[in-house]
């Protein structure tokens, strides 16, 4: 019994997975083109520094995990090696989302630069909870003036 | 308060240094959240109320940081730098620091000197 509750919620993860992947990809991909003329930046160097009106720190995060189906895959890769591909999706998704995040809270940012990212693992329960990460991302934005 | 995570305030200029500041919280979810995450790991996506709820514990942190620096007299806060670590299962710290500091806008200076 606790056999075939282990299945069914395997390929209801798939599904519901995948498909709820594919849609976050998309909305990723549609916003990402928006902020595109925007510079965000890891560095600090490239800092024009007259005409600054306001900088501030801004900041984005998002707690995201992955479904049953890709744990189980992540385990079976965990016997034989190589890249795990479900994790690394999953953090794509994340570090991305929480970029997205940071950038749409601060729209009068001209630039964004010290762009941090944080990633930290959440466990969901006394077992470990494996697939759930939370990341933050931070950085300062700064307006110039027009 | 003006905070920024670079090491000066952009057109600013500093002109007093106050050292250190900090602010910690430790939070833990409470137990229907937890359910929730664990429903939520068969069908996989983002667990909104984890994100709201380490927003919440990093806005803490950082008010803490802020009224410290306040206390101290100054009027923003640079090189701030986040730091989370899972205390316990179902405890997260989270943890802000940065540099309190004292700026003023570069143009009234040069017209003073």
């Amino acid at each position: 019994m606790g056999l075939i509750i282990g299945l069914v919620l395997i390929v209801v993860g798939y599904f519901y997975g995948s498909y709820a992947e594919k849609k976050h990809y998309k909305s990723i991909k549609q916003r990402e083109l928006v902020l595109r003329s925007k510079p965000l930046v890891s560095g600090k160097t490239s800092l024009r520094k007259e005409g600054v009106g306001k900088s501030m720190l801004v900041s984005g995060s998002v707690v995201i995990s992955i479904d049953r189906f890709k744990q189980v895959m992540a385990g079976i890769r965990n016997v034989f090696g190589g890249e795990v591909q479900a994790y690394s999706s999953l953090l794509d998704r994340g570090r991305r989302e929480a970029m997205l995040r940071m950038m749409e809270s601060a729209p009068f940012g001209d630039k964004f630069v010290n762009l941090k990212i944080e990633t930290a693992k959440i466990s969901t329960s006394a077992k470990g909870g494996t697939g759930t990460v939370e990341v933050f991302a931070y950085a300062t934005a700064i307006t110039y003036k027009s | 308060m003006i905070l920024t995570n670079i090491e000066e305030v952009p057109g600013q200029e500093i002109i007093e240094h106050y050292g250190l500041v900090s602010g910690s919280t430790i939070r833990a979810k409470h137990a229907g959240r937890d359910m929730m995450a664990g429903i939520k790991n068969i069908f996989g996506g983002e667990l909104k109320g984890y994100t709201e709820l380490l927003r919440e514990s990093r806005a803490e942190a950082v008010d803490r940081m802020m009224k410290q620096a306040t206390a101290v007299g100054a009027n923003a806060i640079v090189n701030v730098r986040f730091a989370t670590s899972t205390v316990a299962a179902g405890a997260a710290e989270i943890f802000a620091y940065g540099t309190a500091v004292k700026v003023q806008a570069k143009s009234t200076s040069k017209e003073l000197g």
